[in-house]
């Protein structure tokens, strides 16, 4: 059993509690290489540095249930890597999303069938093609991730955080 | 607290329970829509009006019950809803702290309405927050898919601009994040109905009126005494909430008080690193990670207990021993008013000295009573662990009530390692994590808050 069946295992009063736990806590990981990754608009999405410019992101994505696949930079030039099979770039993609959110919830949100535990295991299940996703969006997303740093600390109560009980990742 | 006080607090609330009930019938209809309610769930409605016929509400929730179980649903007749909901959990609320300040010989001030809260901020875009809230409603959790959820983004990010709406920024951001993990929630095999339904009722009551309880601080002066740190987060934001004893300078009784510190953040800032986004509030980080006392100068208190916090109207004290506070100070406290509107079970959050148990699997014997002890929320900032729960002697923790059951989460505990006693606090890492394995492992992975800020330098600014 892993970390998500555990974490899923709800008792008999979870539909009326109101600190019930819906969304499993990231397990942190390095995030140089792959600064983003998130599971949102029915597609797993996310950012990937690149190896050879600092000034250079690319913008990788993989559809829900179709599994078409897209990786470009933030100026939507095609990745030079990508084919009619994923490039690195969406390689990384998988194995930090596998690393941050452990390979049960990619797997489903992916809505692929199968057991496993790391980014590669995952990539051989994927059946999709490429496909032309808005990197502007996904873009514009992580820049919106990265406002949060910037949003100052308050110090008045937000008593609605008593809703949102810490812990679990350990 | 003995097991007497405990058999006192856990004996059947029969008034509680009848209010649940009735609030279940508002969380299935939210669940399925109120779109097409049918007559069983417009029933059950119906009987909700009931509840609350004889109170000011009564009027708006019989005539919205109405009109929705016709098929026609608005933000007006959802907003009186929601209001009765509230009401019915105020009520149950109510019922549980003062059983628990009975329970624990307490004595709790009474509100004092007096402040104004100041005129409503931004109109528009509240409106627009109660819009999408009510198509959510009108389509039921189950017809949530991404489209609705993606809806709130701008909404969401408009909200975090405008500081004065940061508890519906905070709020609609953590409830849409659950969503979007969750969609098409029609897949979901169940419901976390009250939660949702709780997190929805409150958003929707705080877009009418924007926010509440920051208003009629008065300054105080004197020595806060730490008990315990309670951490709360989602994925974009941590709550660091100090709950102490306040000694007012002049020898006036001691009161019971928090202090907040909300910081924005992302999914990937977890464990120890969340400390850093408060780095600069050193003084209050200090005394929590050195254990000392911290003397306040004209620090702004709200009447709800909650203390503004200026780090630099405070200054570090003498070493000061929580667990000292708690046996010496914390029966004496004088416990602080809650907001009408903050009403909710779950703000009972009560700090509590245990002592003279026996710590077994599922929490701590008391005289023969069991008290459960919520182990799944302790901080993973802080070096509280479940071992160290098991070996306890002594905790400070804060009783709370959920799902219909008291539970203590552990706030600081304390054992014999070696012979020797020693003392773990949640906040003790907060200048930085001190057990060399975690320190090792934290450079392992990374400094997450350094590596997003250079990025947010670089991409933000350009």
């Amino acid at each position: 059993m892993d970390d998500e069946s555990a974490f899923e295992k709800h008792d008999s009063g979870w539909e009326r509690a109101s600190t019930a736990r819906v969304v499993p806590p990231v397990r942190p990981r390095k995030l140089a290489k792959v600064p983003f990754v998130e599971l949102a608009d029915g597609r797993l999405q996310g950012v990937v540095s690149s190896g050879s410019d600092i000034a250079r992101v690319y913008v990788s994505s993989i559809g829900a249930g179709t599994h078409g696949f897209s990786c470009s930079t933030n100026n939507n030039r095609p990745c030079g890597g990508l084919g009619s099979r994923p490039c690195k770039h969406l390689q990384s993609l998988v194995d930090e999303a596998v690393l941050q959110h452990g390979f049960a919830r990619v797997a489903r949100y992916l809505q692929v069938d199968a057991a496993g535990e790391s980014g590669a295991e995952l990539m051989a299940q994927l059946r999709g093609q490429r496909d032309s996703t808005p990197a502007a969006t996904v873009f514009s997303r992580f820049l919106r991730h990265l406002a949060y740093l910037e949003v100052p600390v308050s110090v008045a109560p937000v008593p609605e955080l008593d809703w949102f009980p810490t812990g679990g990742a350990r | 607290m003995r097991g007497s006080n405990l058999a006192e607090l856990r004996a059947p609330l029969s008034d509680v329970d009848g209010a649940l009930d009735l609030v279940d019938g508002f969380d299935d209809a939210l669940g399925h829509g109120f779109a097409r309610l049918g007559e069983e769930r417009a029933g059950r409605l119906t009987v909700l009006a009931g509840a609350v016929a004889g109170s000011p509400l009564g009027d708006a929730v019989a005539d919205a019950v109405a009109k929705v179980a016709a098929g026609s649903v608005s933000e007006e007749h959802l907003s009186a809803l929601a209001a009765a909901r509230a009401a019915l959990l105020g009520a149950a609320h109510d019922a549980l702290l003062a059983r628990c300040d009975a329970a624990l010989g307490r004595t709790r001030e009474s509100w004092q309405p007096s402040a104004s809260e100041g005129p409503p901020v931004a109109p528009n875009l509240l409106a627009g927050v109660r819009a999408w809230l009510t198509e959510v409603a009108v389509t039921g959790w189950r017809g949530v898919d991404h489209e609705l959820v993606s809806a709130s983004a701008p909404l969401v990010e408009a909200l975090y601009g405008e500081p004065a709406l940061r508890r519906v920024a905070v709020l609609l951001d953590g409830l849409t994040d659950e969503l979007r993990a969750s969609s098409p929630v029609a897949t979901m095999p169940r419901l976390p109905e009250r939660r949702w339904a709780d997190l929805w009722s409150r958003a929707l009551l705080l877009t009418r009126a924007g926010a509440w309880g920051a208003a009629g601080a008065t300054d105080v002066t004197g020595r806060l005494l730490v008990l315990g740190v309670d951490v709360h987060e989602h994925a974009t934001a941590v709550r660091v909430q100090v709950h102490g004893v306040l000694e007012p300078a002049g020898g006036d009784t001691p009161r019971l008080v928090r202090t907040n510190l909300v910081a924005a953040k992302v999914d990937t800032i977890v464990g120890p690193a969340v400390w850093q986004l408060f780095g600069d509030r050193p003084v209050l980080l200090g005394a929590l990670a050195g254990g000392h006392a911290l003397d306040l100068v004209d620090m702004p208190l709200l009447p709800g207990g909650d203390l503004v916090w200026h780090d630099e109207r405070a200054s570090a004290g003498a070493p000061a021993d929580p667990f000292a506070t708690a046996r010496v100070l914390l029966p004496g406290a004088v416990a602080p008013p809650v907001h009408p509107l903050d009403r909710h079970p779950v703000g009972v959050a009560t700090p509590v000295l245990i002592e003279g148990f026996t710590a077994g699997e599922g929490g701590f014997d008391i005289d023969g009573e069991t008290l459960t002890v919520d182990v799944e929320s302790l901080p993973d900032c802080g070096p509280l662990t479940a071992e160290a729960v098991a070996a306890a002697e002594a905790c400070i923790g804060l009783l709370r009530w959920d799902a219909g059951r008291w539970s203590l989460r552990p706030l600081a505990v304390r054992g014999t390692v070696k012979r020797k006693p020693v003392a773990t606090h949640t906040g003790d890492w907060a200048l930085g994590p001190t057990d060399p394995k975690v320190v090792k492992a934290a450079a392992k992975a990374g400094d997450a808050v350094s590596v997003l800020r250079e990025r947010a330098g670089r991409l933000l600014r350009k």
